[in-house]
């Protein structure tokens, strides 16, 4: 499955946040059709690395191909246009809307006719929209017509994610899709990103959660002090070895590349913006 | 997306879960308190049953017809306020903003002997671009709207004593604006307004499920939309007839409605509503919708001036003159009152324009009902107070249920 040229693919990236290097000299790829659960304790520069995917920062060094070819993100319309959606922690979503009003938020159909000149919303083509969209990814909520600010953590995570797949991206950004979720809620949104997966999208699962990753992962990456700290194949490691990429404590894992910068850990903008 | 799958939408649990889900949802939103506007409703109901059991001439037509010219000007001013407080915000400056435009108004017509729509427009034009500068300063500088409005009120009252300068009074008499508020149509008039009002009802609520069955969605139960429709149709020809048996049907009211209309129209219907929705409810989440959360506010409050105009020129128009007075007293107090009054939440992102005229219509049944009865300014504040405590306290318990209940 991760075979052929990679969708989006990363080579020395570097980004420094004044005396902090956040991210130094990465290379990453994501293929068409591969979960990859990228990994690596607080500030080892994982938020800083999706962050320049997604445009929000922009890379000091290095460089960016997308679909086999070279590419400059400048900002999150970069990101977005090239087919690369985020759905960060905070969902951002309105609690006050409706399912359907916030999957099309900013992109609202408008009514043909007459109710263009006023942009009458075209409610019911929404609605149908997001009802094959949601039946499609298997996402079951209440109704379409529900309060966000009433449906569980899984299914507002469940929205956040279909409402990325609206302006059908390539590759699409998790950010600790699961934190804070219940067992059965965690399931649920695990099911949701094989269905990704099956869509032919590349996927990157950020996350803290170990087993989460390992179980919806082909590939994980794990990020230590801003460097690339080991890729593995989820099939064929253990979480022993990947704990110790994380940490720097594994010995035997064929890259180890623990040598211990002084220093702390370089300082990620957690928060600000995701 | 995928257009081939999913082509028998109606089959499957997904379906039927969703029906139940909807009727569950629209159980949860009358017992919430987002059908808010049904519980006020019953208030009202109880409000004119204790006035005309006190005083059997508050229901008569004179004395409705006469409430409903009381509340034009302080439902006009209403609207705008809803949109601010849909976003969250407040707008303390539309009183003395409603008292300006008409002074504008009453001085370019009277003193510079302007053609009575361009002194119209231009205080119009003058509240509107009030409403600009504040939402300006407060999303430009993010001072925040309490404040900002608040140096307005100020403001604002020192420019209507500057605007009408040493005489302090100024009497209209220009029959094209005191007719705004004293023109009243021939029954025939009001039963074709009636007729053409409720057609547009039905076509509009025809046309929805139509819609809605062409794109192959679970339409609207037809049950639950005759009655609404028959309930809409009884209330515009009760109120025909009411004024039929009176003066006829007022002009002011015909404006208050259509504003309430045309305005709740663009709320609920309009891109532009669901991003001052959305802006309401979450901004940062709305910013990076790539909604213009600063554009969206700046627009709101000009609304919110130009709809303070609009309300003061009613109340000139009403009162044939402009005075010092203009736009001050409670008149602040009850525009804000009466949206919240009526469910539109102080803490944005929830509300309706309908509840401008609702709410209007509580505050004004109240007052009108007191002063039938001859009670003291005294009694009549602090009933009104207790009045808006009570619909802002409904208004936070509302909101702390949605917040514990809300996760499930």
């Amino acid at each position: 499955m991760a075979s052929g040229a990679p969708l989006l693919e990363l080579e020395k990236v570097s980004k420094r946040f004044g005396p902090v290097q956040a991210l130094d000299r990465v290379d990453f790829a994501v293929h068409a059709g591969e979960v990859v659960g990228l990994v690596g304790d607080n500030g080892a520069g994982k938020s800083t690395m999706v962050k320049t995917i997604a445009g929000i920062h922009s890379a000091d060094e290095g460089t960016i191909r997308f679909d086999g070819e070279e590419v400059k993100i400048k900002g999150p319309q970069d990101a977005t246009e090239l087919g690369i959606a985020t759905v960060y922690q905070d969902l951002a979503l309105c609690d006050n809307l409706d399912v359907v009003d916030n999957l099309f938020l900013g992109h609202e159909e408008v009514s043909p006719g007459l109710g263009r000149v006023s942009r009458q919303l075209d409610e019911a083509k929404m609605e149908h929209q997001t009802g094959e969209l949601l039946s499609n990814l298997a996402v079951t909520i209440p109704s379409l017509r529900s309060e966000v600010g009433t449906l569980s953590g899984g299914q507002r995570q469940q929205v956040a994610v279909a409402r990325s797949l609206l302006g059908e991206p390539k590759v699409v950004l998790l950010d600790e899709p699961t934190a804070a979720l219940g067992v059965a809620q965690t399931q649920q949104v695990l099911q949701l990103i094989r269905r990704l997966r099956e869509r032919n999208l590349g996927v990157v699962v950020i996350s803290h959660n170990l087993a989460d990753v390992f179980e919806v992962a082909d590939r994980i990456f794990v990020l230590r002090l801003g460097r690339a700290g080991g890729e593995f194949d989820a099939q064929q490691t253990t979480e022993e070895h990947v704990v110790g990429a994380i940490t720097g404590l594994g010995e035997d894992n064929g890259n180890s590349k623990q040598r211990d910068e002084g220093g702390e850990p370089a300082g990620e903008e957690r928060g600000e913006e995701g | 997306m995928s257009e081939t799958v999913e082509s028998a939408e109606a089959q499957g649990p997904g379906a039927d879960k969703g029906e139940g889900g909807a009727r569950r949802e629209t159980i949860r939103r009358i017992v919430q308190g987002d059908l808010a506007s049904l519980r006020v409703v019953i208030g009202l109901a109880l409000i004119w049953a204790i006035f005309q059991f006190e005083n059997d001439r508050f229901l008569s037509a004179e004395n409705l017809t006469n409430l409903g010219l009381q509340i034009t000007a302080v439902g006009l001013i209403s609207v705008g306020i809803v949109y601010v407080l849909l976003l969250g915000e407040i707008d303390l400056s539309v009183g003395a903003v409603s008292g300006l435009a008409a002074a504008v108004m009453a001085v370019l017509n009277v003193k510079h002997g302007w053609n009575p729509y361009l002194a119209i427009a231009a205080a119009v034009l003058v509240g509107c671009a009030i409403g600009f500068l504040q939402g300006f300063l407060f999303s430009r500088f993010g001072v925040p709207s309490f404040v900002v409005t608040l140096a307005g009120l100020l403001a604002w009252q020192g420019a209507l004593l500057q605007v009408l300068g040493s005489t302090g009074s100024l009497n209209i008499t220009d029959p094209k604006i005191t007719g705004l508020a004293n023109t009243f149509y021939s029954d025939a008039v009001g039963w074709i307004f009636a007729v053409v009002a409720i057609a547009a009802y039905g076509a509009v609520l025809a046309i929805g499920y139509k819609r809605r069955r062409d794109a192959g969605l679970a339409a609207e139960n037809p049950t639950s939309m005759i009655v609404r429709f028959v309930l809409v149709a009884a209330v515009v020809i009760a109120a025909i007839l009411v004024f039929n048996s009176d003066r006829g049907l007022p002009l002011a009211i015909l404006i208050l409605v259509g504003f309430v209309v045309g305005m709740e129209y663009v709320v609920k219907m309009t891109r532009f509503g669901r991003h001052v929705f959305a802006v309401g409810g979450n901004a940062e989440a709305a910013r990076r919708a790539g909604i213009s959360v600063n554009g969206i506010r700046v627009v709101v409050f000009s609304i919110a001036g130009t709809m303070a105009a609009i309300g003061g020129i009613m109340a000139a128009s009403r009162l044939l003159a402009v005075n010092q007075n203009s736009g001050g007293n409670e008149l602040l107090l009850l525009a804000i009152a009466g949206p919240v009054i009526a469910g539109t939440s102080l803490f944005g992102g929830r509300g309706s324009v309908w509840t401008a005229l609702l709410g209007a219509l509580v505050i004004g049944s109240i007052s009108n009902g007191m002063d039938l009865l001859a009670l003291s300014s005294a009694v009549k504040f602090m009933v009104t107070g207790g009045v808006l405590l009570l619909a802002v306290l409904v208004d936070a318990v509302a909101r702390q249920q949605r917040q514990t209940s809300g996760r499930v």
